[in-house]
């Protein structure tokens, strides 16, 4: 795959302002109250979520979490039990009309082995009707697979279908692309590539809905993220929101730390006092930890070394999904509500 | 802007990609010639043996469609029909494909279109060209032959080839119920190997109950006589009335599994693949 910022071979930036696959300016993606039941079995539990323009969004959730089931109801696949989902306003249980201007897959995406990689494309552009016809020449060069694209896709690995299938995406000339997992299976350099294409598309002003479980992609990649747990949303909003409210982790470590410990447990405005790794970790805002190092020096536990820990997206995750409740999973349910300053556990 | 046009235009195309196209369209060229190399060593090693229509066959070899015609009922076109109709929906399951087409700009109802009128267009190919490999093998075995019509009267060889072609097309009604039962198997089993199975044991189902004693009051009815509704051509003057009855009879049985095929397959889940 192209690592470069090829203009020549990248979608068409989308205009700032509504365009034609937003007559009324809504929202890409609108969901609400999003349910789904297979008999006795809650897969979606009642799902709200808003992707705005220019969004990067993480979609993020153990195996089972209900993501895929979720995504499938966002592209009209299957019908919800309750609840509404609008794509630029427009419900694709309705019409496909509601898929103008979306493109992306779910699970791996799929193709018919006995054709060609560009047979499929071509396919699949006829069935998009438009100019998408004349871009499967460019979606091809994309992602490079124009060498093979006369290959039966049947003979394909892993990787090249997960590329035909951004390909096939790139028909539809998206403003809103979903993708479910797209880096599964690929090897360290077509993860790479896959995150730089994706880099790439949103650049140039494509919404991104990314479902993955690699976190440190989905950081690196997405402004804002959803966390789903047993089919509920129990976080929406930006990712560095949720890092502001799970507040700064500080690693300390003294000449005396028995002494530090309880010099840390003592004093106020510093929490979550623990040791980890061998030293002593805690939550404060700045101000509370040079006092603390005031403290400490008068204690006699001399500083060797106190430092901010990065919280990473990944201790967020794990503090929300396994429930442990030290980050206040269900706590919270959008940005505005994020989870007051506490440690990643 | 796409329409069942283009649906029916690629899932040609697919067709033309596939093994199992050329597996029915094989049989349907191989069978008549295989009948055509039966009779001629029968004429020439065994003289004196028959079957049944031998006369008819060895007199003219326009005889040769309508004797496929008449046994091909069986098992032969059914089982053609099914090969692809059977398949048609249920191979996207197997492909996981359908998310792939479902998520373009085409309505589901525009792709079920689609693929319906490429099974009933395989099969009514199917069935002209093994009537026409049968009337070119037949016509070489046993010559381009006026034929005797089952009133006894003579018909001329011209006359008669026109006679096969519209039982050709008469055949098409039946066949087109079939293909309609295949569809419904294909779309509510979502296994090609089921629905094709399936499609041929109902159509053999309906000819173990055509031959159930005490149950002839409903032959008419059945969708395996409909399958003899031709020979009412091969009739002087031509008797229409087993013809009009294989119209509304197949209507039933085409127009209530469709309708039932479609509501599965436009309403469906997909949450597989």
């Amino acid at each position: 795959m192209s690592s470069s910022a090829d203009d020549s071979s990248a979608p068409r930036a989308a205009p700032s302002g509504p365009s034609s696959s937003d007559p009324a300016g809504a929202s890409p993606i609108e969901v609400r109250g999003l349910i789904k039941r297979y008999g006795e079995l809650t897969a979606v539990a009642g799902v709200d979520l808003t992707v705005n323009a220019g969004d990067v969004y993480g979609y993020l959730g153990p195996n089972g979490a209900g993501k895929t089931t979720s995504l499938r109801m966002m592209l009209g696949l299957i019908r919800p039990t309750e609840g509404s989902v609008r794509l630029f306003g427009r419900d694709p249980m309705e019409s496909v009309h509601a898929l103008e201007g979306v493109a992306g897959f779910v699970e791996a995406p799929t193709f018919y082995p006995y054709l060609s990689g560009r047979g499929n494309l071509e396919m699949l552009a006829a069935y998009d009707g438009g100019g998408a016809r004349d871009r499967v020449d460019q979606a091809l060069e994309t992602v490079e697979l124009t060498g093979r694209a006369g290959d039966r896709v049947g003979g394909y690995s892993h990787g090249m279908r997960q590329r035909l299938g951004i390909a096939a995406a790139l028909l539809r000339d998206p403003k809103l692309l979903l993708l479910d997992e797209p880096a599964t299976g690929l090897d360290p350099a077509g993860m790479r590539d896959m995150r730089r294409l994706i880099r790439r598309l949103a650049d140039h002003g494509m919404t991104v809905l990314l479902s993955s479980h690699l976190l440190p992609e989905v950081e690196e990649l997405c402004n804002r993220v959803a966390i789903v747990r047993l089919g509920k949303i129990v976080y929406e909003g930006e990712i560095s929101a949720l890092k502001r409210g799970a507040g700064t982790v500080y690693g300390l470590e003294t000449t005396d730390d028995d002494r530090a410990l309880a010099v840390c447990r003592a004093q106020a405005g510093i929490s979550e006092v623990r040791v980890e790794h061998g030293r002593i970790a805690f939550a404060a805002d700045p101000a509370a930890a040079s006092l603390l190092s005031q403290a400490l020096v008068e204690a006699g536990a001399l500083i060797k070394a106190l430092a901010p820990q990065t919280v990473s997206l990944e201790d967020l995750f794990f503090s929300f999904t396994e429930g442990d409740g030290t980050m206040g999973a269900g706590e919270v349910g959008n940005s505005d509500q994020a989870p007051a300053a506490q440690t990643a556990s | 802007m796409p329409g069942v046009g283009t649906v029916y235009r690629w899932e040609l195309f697919k067709l033309r990609h596939q093994k199992r196209t050329y597996l029915g369209l094989g049989a349907a060229i191989l069978v008549p010639i295989l009948f055509v190399v039966a009779v001629h060593l029968r004429r020439h090693h065994e003289r004196g043996g028959g079957f049944a229509f031998s006369d008819y066959v060895d007199r003219s070899g326009l005889a040769i469609p309508l004797v496929i015609l008449l046994f091909g009922a069986i098992w032969l076109f059914p089982l053609i029909s099914a090969l692809v109709a059977g398949d048609i929906f249920a191979s996207e399951d197997h492909n996981g494909t359908l998310k792939t087409i479902f998520t373009r700009s085409l309505e589901r109802w525009q792709i079920f279109a689609g693929k319906t009128l490429v099974a009933a267009t395989y099969s009514a190919f199917a069935i002209l060209l093994c009537g026409t490999v049968a009337v070119v093998a037949g016509s070489l075995q046993s010559g381009f032959n006026p034929l005797q019509s089952l009133s006894g009267t003579i018909v001329s060889a011209p006359k008669a080839l026109e006679l096969v072609y519209v039982s050709l097309v008469i055949y098409l009604i039946p066949i087109a119920a079939i293909v309609c039962i295949g569809l419904l198997l294909s779309s509510v089993t979502r296994n090609s190997a089921a629905a094709v199975v399936g499609t041929l044991m109902v159509s053999l189902l309906f000819q173990l109950v055509g031959i159930l004693p005490g149950l002839g009051g409903v032959q008419p009815y059945l969708l395996s006589t409909q399958f003899n509704a031709w020979q009412g051509l091969l009739r002087t003057p031509i008797d229409w009335e087993p013809i009009i009855r294989a119209l509304w009879v197949c209507g039933i049985y085409g127009v209530v599994a469709i309708t039932a095929a479609f509501l599965v397959f436009v309403r469906r889940d997909v949450a597989g693949g």
